[in-house]
């Protein structure tokens, strides 16, 4: 495509384009109006003069009769500027003004009438125009009054001039503007769509420019670059996450493949066989529950899991998580309480259930006062004196649902926090026991499905994990009052 | 494995309609094997024809599947009002493709990949729905005896006293008793939750149950099957 060919292709020349056509229909309509008023003007103010000389003559010769009446329009026709005036005889004989010729039959007929006419002094022979008007006076004499249009005919040419000119003037300086001002779009356009190919190209890291002027191409620029932003973090994730897959997938894998071969070389007997086959089950099943996990974390983070919603209480998510963990816990050594008041939500209810029994998942697994003394190699028996006691707390903070999960365990320490909701990771104290590492980063995400997040503060001593998602609206509470109302009545 | 795993309905005939051939033998096999009788159909259109034709107990339905798909298939099947109970068998294991299984018209749900033992199970129970008594309001295992209504439960002579949850736990045992019941099962249809816990719970909550109800009588009921789940029986088949 040619340069110029582009230019005229640009929304910016288009809008100019019908810009210009209608701004040229305005001035043309405003100029015709105008000529069109002037002209009604200047031929009521031509019909006023002519009506009152009318009268004024027909009066003198009504006084002073034909005489009088040849005289005064004698007189009237020699000065400078005259009207037009003739005065015919019964049988249709000049006697008196300055007219020379006339179109035929205008003297016959009474009234208002344009007409070609010439003066008696006119040395050019060309016809002009004229308003005249005739009037029969007594005795069958007629008069004609009347005045030339030349000087509204010219001052119609005036403004037919003016809105020829100004017409151009609308055309060239509307072209020259819609060039200008689509060369200028086109010219930040071209920069973004060459910014846009080397992305497309595979260099995330390319940003569009961004003007100072704050204007829509800026506004536009600088969201894109937000977008590419969050591309780049998710690509740079994504990355992260194949590679930890590689890593975490790779070495159970590695394992069950290495116990299948031993066990093909080495075992002799049907027990043997078994008993590696079972670990093999074993082991694979570990593998389908990561994947199932990287899986629901994947579509809690792309937002697919918006469609199942529905509105709940917080406080039941939290008493059935409570009621459905509280025998492990008690067979681990360690009493799960839970405390609850109203919190309603707008959710998904089985994946925020999920995200709560991982919390106290971990709770129980990582939360033990002894598990952390022998952990971190320390000698010191902490044994009965650390508490072995886990709380499910479930309330509304303001606008807040707040769902925490809270040990007396070793806790993390406050720089590994951040590090601890990412995919995969372990922290060192925790490599011994069994587990995907997957649970914190799947309440995380599941936390920013719902538009909240996943904080872990400190107990002292311990961890606690905090789930704060948006509370579902006062309008839905109000509901929700009146549905609970009715067994009181019926009570 | 699936050796020790016996038929609980014998005469049940399954129509397994799944495109991928390895799988497909797999199941017909392990089906066989437990005493089952099992046909095959490898697409959607030739399933449709043969589950609308055949008198099946239960239909085993691959999801993606060439020519018409599982959904649209039990789809079909219902608005002929033809209502053979169907399990769905899915590559995608998620909460929101479970639920447009069962609004399809699918009676179970179940991921893949998934344990030959768990299909077992689900299909049992399915199958025995789809024949079986109507819901009683008092069941009896051996001298277990569980009240519905009044939420009594009583071993013998002995009055138990059980919690909301564990009575409900006891409730679906005994409602299909002699069948293996998995975990999954268990924590779908007693806790109704979707998810795979990652820790033991379901095996914490039996152990209560069992200690409650078995704990001090000779003959044990609630019995551990072992790379299954459990079973509520009176005595050894």
């Amino acid at each position: 495509m040619t340069a110029f060919g582009k230019l005229i292709r640009t929304t910016a020349f288009r809008l100019t384009l019908v810009y210009l056509f209608l701004f040229a229909l305005f001035a043309a309509s405003l100029l015709g109006y105008f000529a069109w008023n002037t002209r009604r003007l200047i031929t009521e103010q031509i019909t006023s003069t002519v009506n009152a000389e009318t009268g004024e003559i027909s009066d003198i010769y009504g006084r002073r009769g034909l005489r009088g009446l040849v005289f005064t329009i004698e007189n009237r026709a020699l000065r400078p500027g005259a009207n037009l005036y003739l005065v015919t005889t019964p049988t249709g004989q000049a006697v008196a003004g300055n007219v020379g010729s006339l179109a035929p039959g205008v003297m016959a007929s009474s009234g208002w009438q344009e007409t070609e006419y010439r003066r008696l002094d006119d040395q050019d022979n060309t016809d002009h125009r004229a308003l005249v008007k005739v009037t029969e006076l007594t005795s069958g004499f007629r008069l004609l009054i009347g005045r030339d249009l030349e000087e509204r005919r010219r001052l119609f040419g005036i403004v037919a001039q003016a809105a020829q000119w100004s017409v151009l003037i609308v055309v060239v300086l509307g072209l020259g503007g819609g060039v200008f001002v689509a060369r200028r779009v086109l010219r930040r356009i071209d920069a973004m769509t060459g910014t846009t190919q080397r992305i497309m190209a595979g260099d995330l890291s390319g940003r569009l420019p961004v003007g100072r002027s704050g204007d829509e191409l800026d506004r536009l620029a600088g969201n894109l670059n937000a977008m590419l932003e969050r591309i780049e973090a998710l690509m740079i994730g994504l990355k992260e996450v194949s590679d930890n897959i590689a890593h975490d997938l790779k070495t159970p894998l590695t394992r069950l493949r290495n116990r299948a071969e031993e066990a093909l070389a080495k075992s002799s007997n049907e027990a043997e066989y078994r008993s590696a086959l079972e670990r093999t089950i074993e082991e694979s099943d570990g593998l389908i529950r990561t994947f199932n996990a990287l899986l629901m974390i994947a579509r809690a983070e792309s937002g697919q899991a918006r469609d199942n919603m529905d509105d709940f209480d917080a406080a039941d998510v939290a008493n059935g998580i409570h009621e459905l963990y509280e025998p492990l816990a008690e067979d681990d050594g360690m009493t799960l309480h839970v405390k609850t008041a109203p919190a309603p939500l707008h959710g998904n209810r089985e994946l925020i259930s999920q995200a709560l029994a991982n919390l106290v998942e971990n709770a129980i697994k990582y939360g033990r006062p002894t598990a952390t003394a022998q952990l971190l190699g320390v000698d010191a028996v902490i044994g009965d004196q650390g508490k072995k006691e886990i709380l499910i707390e479930a309330r509304r903070d303001g606008d807040k649902v707040l769902l925490s999960v809270t040990d007396h365990g070793p806790g993390i320490p406050e720089a590994d926090r951040g590090h601890a909701v990412e995919r995969f990771v372990r922290l060192e104290a925790s490599r011994t026991l069994p587990g995907s590492g997957l649970g914190l980063s799947l309440a995380s995400a599941v936390a920013t499905l719902h538009g909240g997040d996943l904080t872990l503060g400190d107990a002292n001593p311990g961890l606690r994990a905090t789930l704060a998602l948006p509370a579902r609206a006062a309008t839905s509470d109000r509901v929700a009052a009146q549905t609970l109302d009715v067994p009181q009545k019926v009570a | 494995m699936t050796a020790q795993l016996t038929a609980t309905d014998p005469n049940m005939r399954l129509l397994i309609i799944e495109d991928d051939r390895e799988s497909a033998d797999y199941l017909v096999k392990a089906f066989r094997e437990v005493g089952y009788v099992a046909d095959l159909a490898s697409d959607g259109e030739e399933g449709l024809a043969l589950a609308d034709s055949g008198d099946y107990d239960v239909l085993v339905i691959d999801r993606m599947l060439p020519k018409r798909d599982g959904l649209s298939l039990i789809g079909m099947l219902r608005d002929k009002g033809n209502r053979t109970p169907a399990l769905i068998l899915s590559a995608l294991g998620q909460v929101d493709d479970r639920i447009k299984g069962l609004r399809a018209g699918g009676d179970d749900y179940l991921p893949k990949p998934y344990a030959f033992a768990e299909l077992l199970a689900r299909v049992e129970v399915l199958s025995r729905r789809h024949g079986g008594p109507a819901e009683e309001t008092t069941y009896r295992v051996g001298d277990l005896e569980l009240d519905r209504l009044s939420h009594r439960v009583a071993r013998g002579k002995d009055e138990l006293t059980l919690q909301p949850r564990e009575f409900r736990l006891l409730e679906y045992l005994m409602k299909h008793a002699g069948q293996v019941v998995t975990r999954t099962m268990l924590l779908e249809n007693v806790w109704d939750y979707h998810f795979d816990p990652q820790t033991n719970v379901i095996d914490v909550h039996i152990s209560r149950l069992r200690s409650k109800i078995d704990k001090g009588f000779e003959r044990p009921l609630l019995h551990t099957i072992r790379g299954a789940g459990y079973m509520i029986r009176d005595g050894i088949r």
